[in-house]
Order: structure tokens, then C-alpha cells, then sequence
């Protein structure tokens, strides 16, 4: 096949692209576990709430860093307030009660999709100090928009004022 | 009206029908994004209105536009549509399916917006209504491939022409594509929608509903290269740069358009990061052939221009007929494409799709891709075939010269500042973004009044489209029908025989055992593991 040589040199550029584009995920990867969230375990989505795993809802903080259970339902997050530290690993545990929701924290690269029958999970650090805002990103009934919750990294601000 | 070209002009215009509703809906949502209080503004209304958009835009405009144009190029390069009486029972099978699940959305009872995830149920209706449009859309899948065979033995060793190498490859993308669907529907949906079983496996149809979620883009995207490809150079008075890469292109698409779904669940829990990653791999493959047209068609462009009396190293483009209808559509939609392709490369790495996952940028997207790169190409191409189907003269020209600039300028608004909204962290389809008066969502808001200018600005030209489709068809003087040409190539010479891209049944076995190889293991694990299914959910 005859092909151009400016065209050549155009494929081989876009080849060399392609290649170092997946390079780079390659190596973040394999070298530094940079993925998505991509945890597998399974949940009966209607015995949540009696299962052990998410019995206690909430955080529990440790010195290293922290863990959140949560689980989503239409159309809140419980618990819709959450307060963890700044600057240490949060471990998230999560799934959901009836349909398929979403859970960001708007400005950090938590995201994920919580699937009735599976447990999310993922670590994230909060680098500043502050609140964050969750919303449910995946439609989930006609109450969606209004399906968000906080997140306070490091302390609540009202108790900063009391103290 | 010539009696062959019924069969087009028929699925032309449902498609233009179902374009026309999409777009009134759309501008419901745009201004109901910026929180104007319209009346009749409701959250039941609003994902009402966002599940008429996605099906209306994404499934039924697409489909029938698409099975159009392949009967159209069918006669025009082949000289037949083999099967008629099939492609005609096949259309209103596709319509009758498209009006119950049309019924269905309009009457609230199918809230499921264009992907329905379970446990989100509809009404049955809903789903069978779907499965009679792809049942449809398989007749004409089978007519395109009758047509092939047809003219293969009277001609055995021409290539292809290049515009049915790729409507070809768009039939063999849609038939692996609704492979996928056709189980995820037929095997889980239906059966736990009737109440026939009880429960179904969320994760398990999110797998085999972008099994054929990507290749549905392609499935859009390739009829539009095929127009890029063989009718632009036509156009604009040159030849096409590259006959071979056209169609080396065209297969890179058969073989990787199906492996790739899994960079729609990246974060989805229930599937290893392993083999996300190897979907990752794929879909970055899949820029190569869109980098080689990006190459070829420019060149084509470029020489076109100098032949027409363009200068300077840049200075060419300005001798190209940007006040043509087609030539300017499908020029501007080019030029989105490349923006929507940087969005996309980004959407697709493994990491950074957890930035701009399900918020507003995902819209701006495919608004840009779909959106425009499809559906303003096929605005372009409408201009160009109505006339050449109703043997009517183009309506209306003034109109339809300036509504692709509203097009591209409505999208730039809309499209590309739904990026900005995403990064900065709003979701996708939300009927409001007040978040309890969150100082976060509030940083929002002059970007959503951006995007509901530009949505006015779309609106306003898809109206210029519907009326100069009307007028052309009810109005426009009756000429002599003016032929169907596609354009030559400078590699291609008449004496040429057909080569390796014209082997059909080995470029499809290979696309076949790559979609094996993608998916059979992971779905394999998934069956092993302890399941729990869910009963269905009606918020709506």
C-alpha cells in the first residue's frame, strides 16, 4: 500500500502519542496503584441494614487516618455529614439500599458509582482544610438533585467557634 | 418522487421528526438548567423531558437517519437495495416500536432516562417497544448485507466503493454492538419487568449495556465519516487524498469499537482494575484511526482549495464554499470534533476520568461529538439528499447557509462550557443545582446561564432546519433529480481490485474473537461470584 510521506510521518506521530498516553497509565498503575475505584465484594442490598459490615454508620477515626461507612438510599446519603481529618488516607465503604446512585465530593477525585448488591470502596486524601460538598451524580428518581450531603476535612467549623 | 427513493425519504424523515421533538424538549431543559421559573417546570417533568431527549436524539434520529442513508448510498454506488418488502416491513415494525416506547416516556411511565439501569424499571411496554426499533434496525442490517452479496457477483473483483466500505462497517459495528443489548434486554430486562422473575443483577447489565454503548457511538460516528470520506472532496470540487487509509480506517473500526466498554465503568465496583485497564488499552487504539482521517481529510481539503485558487500556509481554508449548506456543516462539525476528541481522550484515561465522570462535562461531550460532529453532518447531508431524493430544489438556501454558524456557535456555548461546569464538579441531568444553597454549587451558576443562552441559540437553529426541510418538500420547485456522485480518490484507479480491507468475514471474526477476549472472562468471574439481585424500583 502506498501511503504519503507526510502521512507516514502523521502516523507514526499519532502512533508514538497513543503509546506514550498509555505509558503513562501503564506505569501510574503498576508503579504507583494509580486506578479507579474497582473493589469487588458483593452485598444483599435488601439485609443492609442488618448486615455486620454496615451495622455502624459514620466515621471511625484511627491514628493513621480514617473509614467511612455509608450507605446511599433515595434520596440522601446516611449520614449526610461527615468529618474526617486533612491530610491522612480516608478509606470509603460504600453501596446502596434501592437503585443505582453516584457519590462525588465536588473538587477532589472521589467518584464513584454505588451499585445496589456491591460494595464501593476507595481511599481518598483530603488535602484542605474544609467542607466539601457530595452530590449524587447518577439519576435516581425524581428527587436526584436534591440527594447531596458535606464533608468537613479537619474540624466543623461551628465547633472551632464554640472552642 | 422517484418509486426507489421512497424507501429512504421515509426513514429521512421520521428521523427529522424525532429530531424536531428532541429539540423542543432540549430547550425546556437548557432554560430549566439556569432555574428559570417556566411554567409547567416540574422535577417529573424535567426527567421526563431528559429520557425523551437521549431516546429521541440518541436512538430513534440517530437509527433512522442512518438506515436511510444506507439505502440511499445502497442504490446510488450499488444500484440496488436488495430486499425491499423486508426493509419496508422492517421500518414500521421500528416505528410502531419507537411510538409504544415513545408512548411510554411521554406518559411518565418510563423515567429511566436513555441508558435505564436496573433496578430503575419501566413499563414493559418500554422495553419491548425498544427491542421492535433494533429488531427493525437488523432487517436493515440484513438488506445492506443482501445488497453487498447482490452486487458482489455481478461484480467479483471490484473494491467496494468506499462510501458502502463504510456503511458496511457500520452493520457489522451494530450487529456486535446490539448483540450485547439484545442480552441485556431479551435474557435480563424483559423477563424481571414482567414480573416473571423477581430479581435482576444491577452490575451485570450495566456490563452488557455498554458492551453496546460504545460501539453505538461509532455506530453514529462511522455513517458520518462515510459522508466525510465520499461526499466532502466531492463537494468542494476535489478528490479524496486517500482511497487505502479510508479504508484501513474503516476496519480499525470493526476490529475496536466492541472490546472497549469497560471505560464507561470505570467507576463502577464489581470489576477488576485488570481488566479496566484493558479496555483502556483499546479504547486509546481507537484515536489512531481518527488521527489517520484527521490527516487524510484536511489533505483532501487543502488540495481542493489550492486547485480552487487558496494561498499561504493557512490561507487556503478561506477558499473553501463556507456559504454552501453542506460544505459549512460538515466543515464546522469537523472542527467540533477535534475539540470533543481531546474531551474524549480525557474521559477515557483510566485516572483522570474520575475528575469529570457523570458531571455536566460528559454532556458537553457528546454534545460535541454526537451532537454536533453526527448530527450537524447529517443536517449537511440533508440539505444534499433531499433534492436528490424528492427532486425538489433546495428551500430556503439563505437559511440553511446561515443555521450551521448557529449550530457551531449554540454548541460552543453550550458544549464547551459544560465542560468548564464539570470540571468545577456539577453532575449531569439535574433538574436544579441549589444543593440546600451550597457556596460550592453557587459558583456554578453563570456558567449554567451560558450554557441555557447557547441552548436558545441550538434551538433556534434546528428551527431553520425543520423549515427549510418543510419548505423544500412541500414548497421547492420541481427540477430534474439531480444524481447521487461520490467522490474519486487520487490512489484509486479504475482497473483496481478489490484487496485485504474488502475480506469481510475475516475482519469480522477478528472483531468477534477481540470482543470474546474482552469480555468472556470478566463476565465469567462476575457470574462466580455470590450474587444479590435487586426487585425494581419506580421513583418516577
Amino acid at each position: 500500500m502506498k501511503i504519503d510521506l507526510y502521512e507516514r510521518i502523521w502516523m507514526g506521530l499519532g502512533a508514538v502519542l497513543i503509546v506514550v498516553f498509555l505509558g503513562i497509565m501503564i506505569v501510574m498503575n503498576t508503579a504507583h496503584a494509580v486506578q479507579p475505584p474497582s473493589h469487588i465484594e458483593t452485598v444483599d442490598p435488601k439485609g443492609i441494614w442488618e448486615d455486620p459490615r454496615f451495622a455502624e454508620l459514620g466515621v471511625t477515626t484511627t491514628p493513621e487516618g480514617a473509614q467511612v461507612v455509608l450507605v446511599s438510599q433515595m434520596y440522601a446519603f446516611l449520614p449526610a455529614e461527615l468529618e474526617v481529618p486533612v491530610g491522612k488516607p480516608v478509606k470509603f465503604r460504600m453501596s446502596s439500599a434501592d437503585v443505582v446512585h453516584g457519590f462525588q465530593i465536588v473538587g477532589t477525585n472521589a467518584n464513584a458509582t454505588l451499585v445496589p448488591g456491591y460494595v464501593t470502596e476507595f481511599t481518598v486524601t483530603f488535602p484542605r482544610e474544609g467542607e466539601y460538598l457530595i452530590v449524587c451524580n447518577e439519576f435516581c428518581g425524581i428527587g436526584h438533585h436534591g440527594m447531596f450531603g458535606k464533608v468537613f476535612a479537619g474540624t466543623k467549623p461551628s465547633e472551632e467557634a464554640e472552642s | 418522487m422517484k418509486r426507489e427513493n421512497k424507501l429512504p425519504y421515509a426513514h429521512i424523515l421520521v428521523a427529522i421528526v424525532a429530531f424536531g421533538l428532541g429539540s423542543m424538549v432540549a430547550l425546556m431543559q437548557a432554560l430549566s438548567r439556569a432555574s428559570l421559573a417556566l411554567p409547567l417546570r416540574s422535577p417529573r417533568i424535567f426527567y421526563i423531558s431528559v429520557t425523551a431527549h437521549g431516546v429521541l436524539m440518541g436512538l430513534v434520529f440517530t437509527t433512522f437517519f442512518i438506515m436511510g442513508l444506507g439505502y440511499a448510498f445502497s442504490r446510488a454506488a450499488f444500484g440496488r437495495v436488495t430486499g425491499e418488502k423486508v426493509a419496508w416491513a422492517s421500518f414500521w415494525l421500528a416505528v410502531v416500536g419507537t411510538a409504544m416506547a415513545a408512548a411510554m416516556i411521554l406518559s411518565g411511565k418510563a423515567t429511566v432516562l436513555y441508558t435505564f439501569y436496573p433496578p430503575l424499571q419501566a413499563h414493559p411496554v418500554f422495553y419491548i417497544g425498544a427491542t421492535l426499533l433494533v429488531i427493525g434496525s437488523w432487517g436493515w442490517c440484513g438488506s445492506m448485507i443482501a445488497s453487498y452479496r447482490s452486487w458482489r457477483r455481478d461484480n467479483p473483483t471490484k473494491p467496494v466503493p468506499l462510501v458502502m466500505h463504510g456503511i458496511l462497517t457500520t452493520v457489522i459495528v451494530w450487529l456486535l454492538a446490539t448483540a450485547g443489548l439484545a442480552v441485556e434486554v431479551l435474557v435480563l430486562i424483559l423477563p424481571w419487568s414482567l414480573g416473571l422473575v423477581k430479581t435482576i443483577d444491577p452490575m451485570l447489565c450495566r456490563t452488557f449495556f455498554w458492551w453496546f454503548g460504545h460501539p453505538l457511538v461509532y455506530f453514529w460516528l462511522l455513517p458520518a465519516y462515510a459522508i466525510w470520506y465520499a461526499v466532502l472532496p466531492k463537494v468542494v470540487g476535489g478528490k479524496l487524498f486517500s482511497d487505502n487509509l479510508g479504508r484501513m480506517v474503516f476496519v480499525l473500526f470493526i476490529l475496536l469499537s466492541t472490546p472497549v466498554g469497560f471505560h464507561h465503568q470505570f467507576s463502577d465496583p464489581g470489576i477488576s482494575a485488570g481488566w479496566k485497564l484493558a479496555h483502556t488499552i483499546t479504547t486509546f487504539m481507537i484515536l489512531f484511526p481518527s488521527l489517520v482521517t484527521a490527516f487524510t481529510l484536511i489533505a483532501s481539503l487543502e488540495l481542493a482549495a489550492r486547485a480552487r485558487g487558496g494561498k499561504g500556509l493557512f490561507g487556503w481554508v478561506r477558499a473553501l464554499p463556507w456559504g454552501q449548506p453542506l460544505f459549512a456543516s460538515v466543515g464546522l462539525a469537523m472542527l467540533t470534533f477535534a475539540i470533543g476528541g481531546f474531551g474524549g481522550a480525557v474521559n477515557a484515561a483510566y485516572a483522570m476520568n474520575a475528575m469529570v465522570h457523570n458531571t455536566a462535562w460528559i454532556q458537553g461531550h457528546f454534545h460535541l461529538t454526537v451532537g454536533t460532529a453526527v448530527a450537524l453532518t447529517f443536517m449537511g447531508i440533508t440539505y444534499w439528499l433531499l433534492p436528490r431524493l424528492t427532486g425538489r430544489e433546495l428551500r430556503l438556501a439563505g437559511a440553511a447557509s446561515v443555521q450551521p454558524y448557529l449550530w457551531f456557535i449554540g454548541m460552543m456555548m453550550f458544549g464547551v462550557v459544560n465542560h468548564v461546569t464539570g470540571i468545577l464538579g456539577m453532575p449531569r441531568r439535574i433538574y436544579d443545582a441549589a444543593y440546600g444553597g451550597s457556596e460550592i454549587a453557587a459558583r456554578w451558576a453563570p456558567w449554567t446561564a451560558v450554557s441555557a443562552v447557547g441552548g436558545v441559540v441550538l434551538f433556534v437553529s434546528s428551527t431553520l432546519f425543520i423549515s427549510v426541510v418543510v419548505a423544500t418538500v412541500r414548497y421547492g420547485r420541481k427540477i430534474e433529480t439531480p444524481e447521487i456522485v461520490f467522490a474519486d480518490a487520487y490512489d484509486a484507479s479504475p482497473g483496481q481490485v478489490r484487496g485485504i480491507w474488502d475480506r469481510w468475514p475475516l475482519w469480522t471474526s477478528i472483531a468477534v474473537a477481540l470482543v470474546i477476549a474482552a469480555y468472556a472472562m470478566p463476565i465469567a468471574h462476575h457470574l462466580m461470584l455470590q450474587r444479590f439481585g435487586s426487585v425494581g424500583f419506580k421513583p418516577f
